[in-house]
């Protein structure tokens, strides 16, 4: 059968070719879906600019990401992890585990998180981070006690907002986003609500108290988002009151489609992130397996080439998308011009 | 058994071919509104068929055709060429943003010259209107043709996914409000600009041939690079798929005794069938990247992935097509002599091949719409950017496919992204509607009925 034959021999030429082409000439990143556009961004720029292949960005989430980073080392694990949150204690351990030791912690700028709701729908423009604990947690403080989340409507708890049922639009927990939302909002919330302090008083340890904080109610009021923005966009639009939490980048994008709401009186842009006035933005991070660089070609160069003034400052195109440029760049430079990993000091 | 002749009694029978009983009222009826059943049905269908087929072509219609400025761009040798001696490796320091001032004066220059009135004062005012893959393309032919630095040169750059959305209609003044990447200055001098002919629009050919963009760059998006992705798995596909599938089927339609074993055998093919497609995804990204070591986001992966998937269609319409040969042939053949083998590949195979073809190619129109699978091999994502360099290249560098690169598109913040998306579904039925119907072709030119 010529056919069979054929496709044997194929078969067997493209496993011999598959293991003589080994040498992997293209870095490969993976990680947060926040980080990915800056990332295509500087990909792309530097597949213009140099003479190496643009690298490959994958997306799937922070934890996902450096998940897969933590695999190994070796041309068929990643090179580098975007990570919208630090890495954790137990994902270096994991790392180690497997053989990951070195790792370059990259800062490249801070990301702000809004909330946003339906052009047409109402203007939450009175938004505390108490707010979104009484909107969200299973447990709040009402008259003193504390008891299960009897709130419907964001005007029972704060009179200033819409007296409208509260529909949230949450990122889901794979995402590094949540981990921002429930540190600066709701554990913020919770502290100045009283609930801490009442979990504490009934007898709760602080760790406990700390992770009942950060739960939330589970009778559908909060719609975990599994997907992207788009997602979260999508229902939004198909619900008046609802409200989400995007990235500033993807508002500014549909600022045709949102309406963006104030936390603590703030509006969110790049100015006031910078500043810090607006409570809500975090650090985003790329994570380098030193152990790749000099065997990859171009993944020192890529690094270099992210963090450079004409990218990630000011007035690059990171910034334009909507990073808030970091104003410590320089030190992040000289870290990985000299291949600083995590844990030696410079 | 008396005599049934008998019709006494008070009423005579009303059965008759000219008489129209009660009995025989309510039969018709019923029939009638199962035809009705039917019709709405078909009706139900043709309407979703329609609805969803207008929304796809209203949405998507929009991505094959794209806005470009015409500028003459001065290439202004002490920017671009600071030694003067043309040599491209030297130039080839000067990086995009180096080119990017030079394009938005020029852009500039055509704007005083035409007279529009605006409050904007220089080039740095109107970069919003310009994509940032302009820099790139001045850059590339720069660089290819050194010699021509110090000239002033005709390019035909994209404009910005914005100014190609006032275009299309997705943007407007009031829409853009809050905007900050494009104000309602630009979009004055867009039409003033407009209606010179330096801004017009025309299809676009780079959405078919194109490579990926990054998120800010909408406008320079193309499906080209992520075809060649799904050809290639396509390839892989068919290879091992077809000859794989078909030698399964014969032996065991043909040559296998009828015992639990095969019995077995049959009951996971239709079960392994019915499987979810991410399940393979699993499978393949055990099997071919952590124990294999083959390299991540590679269209061989994914087509053996795909393989495996599509292995159990073929192999049951394989079947199905074996089974339909009447057995009179295969008795003709071994009664005149022919061994097994020569009965089943002189005459049985070659009746049954257009219904193993037919099969083949949905198996293959399924596998190629597929995007669960590629999920977790790493090509979903920024990743359809380089050309392949040759054959081997495009087997094994990191490549996307269609469907994953419009699921990519669709999970874009910039709403251009979205309508590219419907474009790249537009493509993508083009292609499955070619397979089905060359499908039908082959079944219509080589049926054979008994």
């Amino acid at each position: 059968m010529q056919s069979v034959k054929l496709a044997v021999s194929a078969l067997a030429l493209a496993a011999a070719s598959a293991t003589a082409a080994a040498a992997r000439d293209n870095v490969q990143v993976a990680g947060s879906s926040t980080v990915l556009p800056y990332a295509s961004i500087v990909a792309e720029a530097f597949g213009e600019n140099f003479d190496f292949p643009t690298p490959v960005v994958e997306s799937g989430g922070s934890s996902a990401g450096l998940k897969r980073f933590c695999e190994g080392v070796g041309e068929n694990t990643i090179d580098i992890a975007n990570a919208s949150r630090a890495i954790r204690e137990k994902e270096i351990k994991a790392c180690a585990d497997a053989g990951v030791t070195d790792i370059i912690e990259v800062r490249i700028g801070y990301d702000g998180i809004v909330f946003a709701s339906q052009k047409d729908g109402p203007a939450f423009t009175a938004f505390e981070p108490a707010d979104w604990y009484n909107a969200l947690a299973p447990k709040v403080v009402k008259d003193g006690e504390l008891v299960d989340n009897p709130y419907t409507k964001w005007s029972e708890f704060n009179a200033d907002l819409p007296d409208v049922e509260i529909a949230a639009f949450i990122p889901g927990t794979k995402h590094g986003t949540r981990e921002v939302f429930e540190e600066k909002v709701l554990a913020a919330g919770c502290e100045t609500t009283g609930a801490l302090e009442a979990m504490v008083a009934s007898g709760m340890s602080e760790d406990d108290a700390e992770d009942a904080c950060i739960s939330v109610r589970t009778d559908g009021k909060s719609v975990d988002i599994d997907g992207d923005y788009t997602e979260t966009l999508a229902r939004i639009d198909s619900n008046a009151n609802g409200v989400g939490v995007f990235g500033l980048a993807f508002y500014e994008n549909n600022t045709d489609k949102l309406k963006v709401a104030t936390m603590s009186g703030i509006e969110p842009s790049t100015e006031t992130i910078a500043s810090g006035e607006y409570p809500v933005s975090r650090p985003l991070f790329f994570y380098i397996k030193k152990a790749h660089i000099g065997v990859i070609p171009g993944l020192k160069e890529y690094a270099e080439f992210f963090v450079a003034d004409e990218i990630a400052g000011p007035d690059g195109p990171l910034a334009n998308y909507g990073l808030v440029s970091d104003p410590e760049l320089a030190d992040t430079q000289a870290k990985v011009a000299d291949e600083v990993t995590m844990g030696e000091s410079m | 058994m008396t005599d049934a002749t008998y019709t006494g009694g008070k009423e005579p029978a009303k059965h008759g071919l000219l008489t129209v009983d009660a009995r025989t009222k309510k039969r018709n009826a019923s029939e009638k509104r199962f035809r009705m059943y039917g019709l709405a049905a078909i009706g139900a269908g043709v309407f979703f068929l329609v609805v969803l087929l207008g929304a796809i072509i209203a949405n998507g219609i929009g991505a094959f055709q794209q806005t470009f400025i015409e500028v003459p761009v001065y290439l202004e040798e002490a920017k671009l060429d600071k030694t003067g001696n043309r040599d491209p490796e030297e130039m080839a320091k000067v990086s995009t943003f180096g080119y990017s001032p030079l394009i938005q004066n020029s852009l500039w220059k055509v704007i005083v010259d035409s007279g529009a009135e605006t409050p904007l004062e220089d080039g740095g005012d109107v970069k919003q209107m310009i994509s940032a893959s302009a820099a790139a393309k001045v850059r590339d032919w720069v660089l290819a043709n050194p010699d021509r630095v110090g000239e002033t040169v005709d390019f035909q750059i994209l404009a910005s996914s914005r100014v190609d959305g006032y275009l299309k209609g997705r943007v407007s003044r009031e829409s853009i409000a809050q905007d900050k990447n494009i104000d309602a200055e630009h979009l004055d001098l867009v039409d003033a600009l407009r209606a010179q002919g330096v801004v017009h629009k025309s299809f676009n050919w780079e959405f078919i041939t194109g490579a990926d963009a990054s998120e800010s760059r909408a406008e320079q998006a193309g499906l080209g690079v992520s075809m060649l992705g799904s050809l290639f798995m396509m390839i892989t596909v068919l290879l091992l798929a077809l000859p794989i599938g078909v030698a399964a089927s014969i032996y065991l339609e043909e040559f296998a005794p009828t015992n639990r074993f095969t019995d077995f055998i049959e009951v996971n093919i239709s079960n392994l069938a019915a499987v979810p497609s991410i399940v393979f995804g699993i499978l393949g990204l055990a099997a071919f990247i952590q124990f294999a070591h083959l390299p991540q986001s590679a269209p061989l992966v994914g087509g053996l992935t795909l393989t495996l998937m599509t292995l159990p269609t073929i192999v049951i319409s394989t079947r199905a097509a074996l089974k339909a040969v009447p057995p009179s042939i295969r008795d003709a053949a071994l009664g005149v002599g022919a061994s097994k083998m020569q009965a089943t590949f002189h005459h049985v195979l070659p009746l049954a091949m257009p219904g193993i073809l037919t099969g083949t190619i949905i198996g293959l129109a399924q596998a190629l719409g597929e995007t669960a699978p590629l999920l977790l091999i790493g090509m979903v994502g920024y990743i359809a950017t380089n050309y392949p360099e040759g054959v081997f290249s495009g087997f094994l560098s990191p490549n996307s496919a269609m469907p994953a690169q419009i699921y990519e598109w669709a999970k874009r913040a910039d709403p251009a992204y979205y309508e590219r998306a419907w474009g790249g579904i537009i493509v993508l039925l083009v292609f499955l509607l070619a397979m089905n119907l060359l499908a039908i072709v082959l079944r219509r030119k080589f049926e054979r009925r008994w």
